[in-house]
């Protein structure tokens, strides 16, 4: 048995696993949404699309949290705009947006070859370079979608279950699905930074899929959702440390890992009771 | 009225009265949705005017109920039943006492179900929550969309006992149907759509059959008398 503690003598493993941390419940409460709305796609896309904003914050030096951010909350409102005004269907839209981003990041990134390791940490994940700024601003960030989610989590839930009828009660539908557009843009910004813009998509939708897989009504969802997000990220970070991988990636196998192992316990549960 | 294509309805001029409740009829397409979504709200009329409670209707919107066609909503999600009639309290004007969510629920029989996930639910059942959804807020206008869609005899002829007693209440009730036969058992009043007002009045219109071929075309289904004739010979 490794000594658990022995990781936590070093501050940038500390940080890392904070940022992992939040990055997990940030993608967990936001993630629930992408499931039930059948959103995968569209996160995948999302976090393809802040790639210029990332590498223009950095050629700026400025953050690249905040860049990142601007550019997916962008995009999100843009794809659903343009779905809306052009009368594509919406993955089609998404797909136009998320490659012409997408380019344009890595026109950008052709411009600039000096400081590659660090963007190359953006598209895969430095979960242990955050500074504590970075982890500050993730920190507020987390809260802000956190309590925006929980806030209006009825209206949301209504929102999604039913539109027409919500539209009927009066709800105005197009502004709380911008709203989670723009809160699922924030959070994969605030994630690029640990797990990278290639695998952010994983921590937005496997929890909430593992989760799916056996919940039996929203409560329980949410509660599973983050304990798999969490246990995903304390144990990738804990698991790259002693085997020497990547963070990113070993947080989201061992989330792949706990998706896998839900799906064959429920199977054979139901054979059993069968 | 219509979507921005051609239009759906033309001349409607259509006033229901409290207490009434009516039937909309008509072949798909015939703009029976349509004109429940003008009503609600949810779509404006490109001409005229449409008052409900002498206001706009997005205006009256909390003093009305809609429940759309149940197949429009997502009856996977990790809802219980008690989740989704407390929806009914969303959007809704001043408070809504307390114990209104249990009375919405037994007021359908469905009060057994409140803790049940919602994916369990047969399409009479869903039919029944929804119309507790709706009930929650004690709207002073109900609009169903097809709610007799996907029932059983026996839970339509219960929603329709609830349906008749709240418009005994002085609130307004307007039905949208296939089930001519359950118009001729449970209303009084019935509105021919083609498009169009065909017919509006007494629901013994149905059997007039230059009325049934105005509204359904020439492939006009069985009308609710046939079956009765039959029964006489």
């Amino acid at each position: 048995m490794p000594d658990l503690f022995e990781p936590l003598q070093y501050g940038f493993v500390i940080r890392a696993i904070l940022a992992a941390s939040i990055v997990g419940i940030v993608c967990a409460s936001v993630g629930i949404f992408v499931i039930l709305r059948s959103l995968a796609f569209l996160g995948d896309a999302i976090s393809h699309a802040a790639f210029p904003g990332v590498v223009i914050a950095f050629l700026l030096k400025a953050n690249v949290i905040i860049g990142g951010s601007i550019a997916a909350i962008g995009s999100a409102l843009a794809i659903g705009l343009i779905a809306r005004r052009s009368g594509l269907r919406e993955d089609a839209t998404i797909g136009v947006v998320f490659a012409g981003m997408f380019a344009l990041g890595v026109v950008l990134f052709g411009r600039i070859r000096t400081y590659t390791g660090d963007l190359l940490g953006i598209l895969l994940g430095d979960v242990l370079g955050v500074t504590e700024d970075q982890l500050v601003l993730a920190a507020v960030a987390a809260i802000v979608i956190v309590s925006a989610l929980w806030i209006l989590r009825r209206e949301l839930i209504f929102v999604s279950f039913d539109p027409t009828g919500a539209a009927a009660a009066g709800l105005p539908v197009l502004r709380y699905d911008a709203l989670l557009l723009g809160l699922i843009g924030l959070a994969i910004a605030v994630s690029v930074q640990v797990v990278g813009i290639v695998l952010v998509v994983a921590m937005l939708v496997t929890p909430a899929a593992t989760a799916r897989l056996i919940a039996r009504d929203l409560p329980e969802m949410v509660r599973l959702t983050v304990a798999f997000a969490l246990a995903s990220a304390v144990a990738g970070m804990y698991a790259s440390y002693y085997v020497n991988t990547a963070s990113g990636g070993t947080i989201v196998l061992v989330a792949t890992l706990l998706f896998a192992l839900t799906w064959i316990a429920r199977s054979t549960r139901r054979r059993q009771t069968r | 009225m219509g979507y921005g294509g051609p239009p759906v309805l033309t001349d409607v001029d259509l006033a229901v009265s409290e207490g009434e409740l009516v039937a909309l009829v008509g072949a798909n397409g015939a703009g029976k949705s349509t004109l429940l979504k003008v009503i609600v709200g949810l779509l404006s009329p490109s001409t005229g005017t449409v008052r409900v409670f002498g206001t706009e209707p997005h205006l009256a919107a909390p003093r009305i109920a809609y429940l759309p066609q149940a197949e429009e909503l997502r009856w996977d999600y990790p809802l219980r039943v008690d989740d989704v009639v407390a929806m009914g309290r969303i959007g809704r004007k001043g408070s809504v006492p307390e114990g209104a969510q249990h009375d919405a629920l037994a007021r359908v029989s469905a009060a057994d179900l409140a803790r049940r996930p919602i994916a369990a639910l047969s399409g009479g059942q869903r039919q029944r929550v929804l119309l507790a959804r709706a009930l929650v807020a004690r709207p002073e206008l109900l609009l169903l969309d097809e709610p007799a869609t996907g029932v059983d005899p026996a839970t339509e002829e219960q929603l329709m006992t609830v349906l008749r007693d709240i418009a005994s209440t002085g609130r307004t009730v307007l039905v949208s149907t296939h089930d001519l036969a359950g118009v001729v058992a449970h209303f009084r009043r019935v509105v021919c759509l083609n498009g169009r007002i065909v017919a509006d009045g007494d629901v013994s219109l149905l059997r007039d059959d230059r009325v049934l071929r105005e509204t359904y075309g020439g492939h006009r289904p069985a009308g609710p008398f046939d079956y009765a004739d039959e029964h006489h010979a």
